[in-house]
């Protein structure tokens, strides 16, 4: 190590502490910090778990073999569901569902033993209908009841299904709503969410602050680069991010029984890259506005709102005006959001995220490049 | 003095926990005086002047200010007192008549009224040209001057006063020491804190606070005779460099 | 560059806001010798932070430029932030942070460790040590203030920026203060001061009186009051304020001020008999107990003087 890099990583060192101290001592940022995507996981996380219990589910059974029964069986075992209704002709649907008798109904084709064990079959075609009055309750339990399925299909006898992947194979129609597809997973949701807030608000502010106390002035009229004091501002909240992601992973495996399918290293790697974008979005904040409530308005109205609005997690982006459509792809949540699905809920690796990340990368690139232009060495 | 007392404190005390902030202070100050309120940092001032303002209800002791009780009529006090700081004085991104007219309207005064004393005050001050432009366009001094004459716009017994002059430029700070002294030829009483110890001369009365107590309370002549000094800021330094604590 | 010289050299520095409809310095030209404490003495708004500002390269200069030990403002800004202490006029250090954190913190920014930089600030540092575990907000204004220096002259800089070091403090602190500056004077650093209080000018050895954007002199304190032109009358009555407002009124008189308990005044002219009649005058309005001497000027009245002295006197040196 040259000497000179040597004092720009102790240098570096001091301004890094510095920042930790700043960040413990306030009780209203660690509140904000920590306090944040727990009570978020939280909210949701109950809000979730009284709506899925005991779901009123119809069986139309065509097939009525045992293979079928078996699944009826196993649908009514879960704590998730509770067959209330007994489907003797496709026309008693409609009048379920106006009725509320039941928001979901399974329809078991004829010959589904049959078509599930046969190597050369098709395969074994069950039909979910759901209220889609209601979608965001209507994809959970819906999601609820194929998970139920699949465990249901891995349970058979090995040998029956060794031939082919997907001996089952749900077909999912809304009623009601035919196009709802994008729907919520709040988990994704609220890490993008949690994520953005973190670094764009604090980031900016911590450095606004800095302004505001007129302690800017000492730190530019010191040898310490300023680039160097946008770079030590960053890594605090990196690593505060990083701790905030592991928390809220720990809090939906463990609390809400959301597992990680995929990679987990994976899972870290990509959103590293997302919270640079956002600190770079904070960092650009920063250069922009002189005072610290500036800082947080901006950060609030400017980041959250388009966050929560086009992630597609508490509004599907489909439903939305073209013009709506095209904002959204602005919005680096959006991208995230896709890349947290795929990784926890699908179990998929880099080769189905890498656009994702990559536009990740590339808009992290971009806001850094112009903050870092935007950056005043200078006062005005 | 015979006058009527405006200001009458007895053992006035505010403590937070052990910390006295102001510890048993009592004084009198009469209608039409001007009177000096120092102290060193952090020796209790600002507090003792919020108690007197009705913004802080005091530990012990007894206050009444324009004939009103501190503890049980706060508001009344509020209505018959004027109040000017050097950090907030007048909203600079209104013009110096909507200022006027907000400030009236608060204390009450009537649109007949406001149209009159705006037109009487911008007047004394020599600013009749500029009575549309936004009072941030101002010099610093101009805006002080100003915000003392809004401050008394409601023709106040007492106003308070809180370092006026800091920071204003010499003729200007004299300026507004006139602006003073014919408030108070009125029968306004000036209740003032500043760091000039030249304007500590200018009062009929100063009183110096260290370390929450009142220390001395008479006039500069006297004071001056009693600590055996040439000018105030020597009473001043001999009185204050004792201080325990500061801020 | 060009300039080896060192201390600070302006020349012409000039600089305006909001796309030059305020002016905020005008023509700036000083030079201000290596080790002299310098004293910029003005009212707030007369440009004492711009300047302050533009030297410290925090502001880039419309016209002119300007030197410090040698190094441009403009060209060489960063190893002059490398070599310059300055301490903004807000308490500008880390309020949730120890003393001796900011003390830390500050010193590893300049490259250098408190230890070894002792020598330099110890008689201040002896002062704060007793709460260096304390956080910096909850320090009284005047150990703020000597925690701001001690951090300004961490680095051991050579020229030295202190905007405003005792605005806002009382009598006492100021002392003190300025008795720490004469301190750091005898060790040679170039100290440049800025302050709106006075009577502080004297305890600098040069000062420049600038009000509006303009330095109206530069001089010695002493120089600067021996070149007040006129003679000076320090008037004393029973009632003040009714002497100012008479002499106000007196035709002869042409300035007139209060100071304290009394009142400073000159007269149209230095007719020896101006005296007599401006006396004769007051008696004829009834004050009592009258006394006028001839004194030597404040710099207050230098200054007064110059402020009303239209067109302004050169600023050039």
């Amino acid at each position: 190590m040259s000497q000179a890099t040597k004092v720009l990583f102790v240098q570096m060192k001091a301004f890094v502490a510095k920042e930790f101290h700043h960040v413990f001592r306030d009780r209203k940022s660690l509140l904000l910090l920590f306090g944040l995507p727990i009570a978020q996981i939280l909210l949701f996380g109950f809000a979730l778990s009284n709506e899925i219990k005991n779901t009123k589910i119809g069986v139309f059974n065509q097939a009525s073999d045992s293979e079928s029964l078996r699944l009826i069986e196993r649908v009514e075992a879960s704590q998730y569901f509770e067959v209330s209704e007994i489907l003797k002709n496709a026309q008693e649907m409609e009048d379920i569902f106006r009725a509320g008798k039941a928001k979901l109904i399974l329809i078991i084709p004829p010959g589904f033993g049959q078509d599930l064990v046969h190597a050369d079959s098709p395969g074994a075609d069950l039909q979910i209908i759901a209220d889609g009055s209601d979608p965001n309750s209507a994809y959970t339990v819906t999601s609820y009841l194929q998970n139920i399925i699949l465990d249901f299909q891995k349970g058979l006898n090995p040998a029956e299904i060794q031939q082919r992947d997907y001996g089952l194979v749900t077909e999912l129609r809304m009623l009601y709503n035919p196009q709802l597809k994008g729907a919520p997973n709040f988990v994704p949701g609220v890490m993008s969410l949690v994520l953005l807030l973190i670094c764009v608000m604090m980031t900016s502010i911590s450095i606004v602050r800095e302004k505001e106390l007129g302690t800017m002035e000492i730190l530019l009229v010191s040898p310490f680069e300023p680039l160097l004091v946008i770079l030590s501002k960053a890594i605090p909240y990196l690593i505060l991010s990083l701790i905030n992601l592991t928390l809220i992973l720990i809090l939906s495996v463990f609390l809400l029984e959301m597992p990680i399918h995929g990679n987990l290293l994976l899972l870290f790697a990509v959103s590293t890259v997302y919270i640079i974008t956002c600190l770079s979005l904070g960092l650009l904040i920063s250069t922009v506005t002189q005072s610290q409530q500036a800082a947080m308005l901006i950060s609030l109205m400017g980041m959250m709102l388009p966050t929560m609005l086009f992630t597609g997690f508490m509004f599907p982006i489909e439903n939305m005006p073209l013009p709506l459509q095209i904002i959204s792809h602005l919005v680096p949540a959006r991208y995230y959001y896709i890349i947290v699905k795929a990784i926890m809920i699908k179990g998929l690796g880099i080769a189905a995220i890498w656009k994702e990340t990559l536009v990740l990368a590339g808009m992290a690139m971009l806001l850094l490049l112009i903050s870092w232009r935007n950056f005043k060495i200078r006062l005005e | 003095m015979t006058s009527d007392i405006t200001i009458k404190t007895l053992r006035l005390s505010k403590a937070y926990g052990h910390f006295k902030a102001v510890d048993q202070i009592s004084f009198e100050v009469y209608a039409g005086e001007i009177f000096g309120f120092l102290g060193a940092n952090g020796a209790g001032k600002t507090t003792a002047m919020r108690m007197l303002c009705g913004l802080l209800e005091p530990s012990s002791g007894e206050a009444s200010v324009a004939g009103f009780d501190v503890y049980r009529r706060p508001e009344a006090i509020k209505k018959r007192i004027g109040y000017m700081s050097q950090k907030f004085s007048l909203y600079e991104d209104l013009t110096i008549l909507e200022n006027i007219r907000f400030f009236g309207g608060i204390y009450g005064l009537t649109y007949a009224q406001i149209r009159e004393k705006g037109k009487l005050l911008t007047a004394e001050l020599g600013l009749e040209a500029q009575a549309h432009s936004l009072v941030g366009s101002l010099p610093l001094g101009w805006k002080q001057k100003l915000a003392f004459s809004v401050a008394v716009l409601h023709d106040p017994k007492i106003v308070f006063l809180d370092e006026p002059t800091g920071g204003v430029d010499p003729i200007t700070r004299r300026q507004f020491w006139d602006l003073i002294y014919a408030a108070a030829a009125r029968g306004v009483t000036i209740f003032v804190t500043t760091h000039y110890m030249d304007e500590a001369e200018y009062c009929d009365r100063v009183s110096i606070m260290v370390d929450g107590r009142m220390v001395a309370m008479n006039s500069p002549e006297q004071l001056k005779l009693q600590y055996k000094a040439g000018s105030m800021e020597e009473v001043f330094y001999q009185l204050a460099r004792k201080a325990q604590r500061s801020d | 560059m060009g300039h080896s010289a060192k201390g600070i050299l302006c020349e012409g520095l000039s600089k305006s806001f909001h796309r030059g409809a305020v002016t905020a310095v005008e023509s700036i030209n000083l030079k201000i010798d290596q080790g002299e404490l310098f004293g910029l003495i003005g009212p707030d708004g007369a440009g004492k932070t711009t300047l302050m500002r533009l030297l410290t390269t925090l502001l880039k200069a419309d016209r002119g430029n300007a030197t410090v030990d040698g190094l441009d403002i403009t060209e060489d800004y960063k190893m002059i932030r490398q070599t310059v202490g300055y301490m903004p006029g807000r308490f500008s250090l880390y309020q949730d942070l120890t003393v001796a954190e900011n003390l830390n913190f500050f010193a590893t920014l300049f490259n250098t460790t408190v230890s070894s930089n002792i020598d330099l600030i110890h008689d201040i540092y002896v002062q704060i040590e007793p709460f260096s575990d304390r956080r910096a907000g909850q320090l009284s204004g005047g150990m703020k203030q000597k925690l701001a220096l001690c951090c300004a002259l961490i680095h051991k800089p050579t020229v030295l920026f202190l905007d405003e070091p005792t605005t806002g403090v009382d009598v006492v602190s100021r002392k003190e203060f300025w008795g720490m500056l004469a301190g750091l004077r005898t060790l040679g650093i170039t100290i440049l001061v800025s302050t709106p209080y006075m009577d502080e000018a004297m305890r600098c050895d040069r000062i420049a009186l600038i009000q509006a954007g303009e330095i109206m002199q530069v001089n010695t304190p002493q120089g600067i009051i021996e070149s007040y032109p006129l003679t000076l009358y320090a008037v004393k009555a029973e009632d003040t304020f009714r002497l100012l407002q008479d002499s106000k009124a007196y035709h002869n008189t042409r300035s007139c001020f209060a100071f304290g308990s009394y009142l400073h005044l000159t007269f149209r002219g230095e007719d020896p008999n101006l005296v007599r009649e401006y006396m004769e005058y007051l008696y004829r309005k009834g004050h009592d107990s009258l006394t006028i001497n001839k004194i030597a000027p404040t710099i207050e009245d230098c200054f007064m003087y110059l402020m009303n002295s239209k067109p302004m006197t050169s600023t050039r040196l």
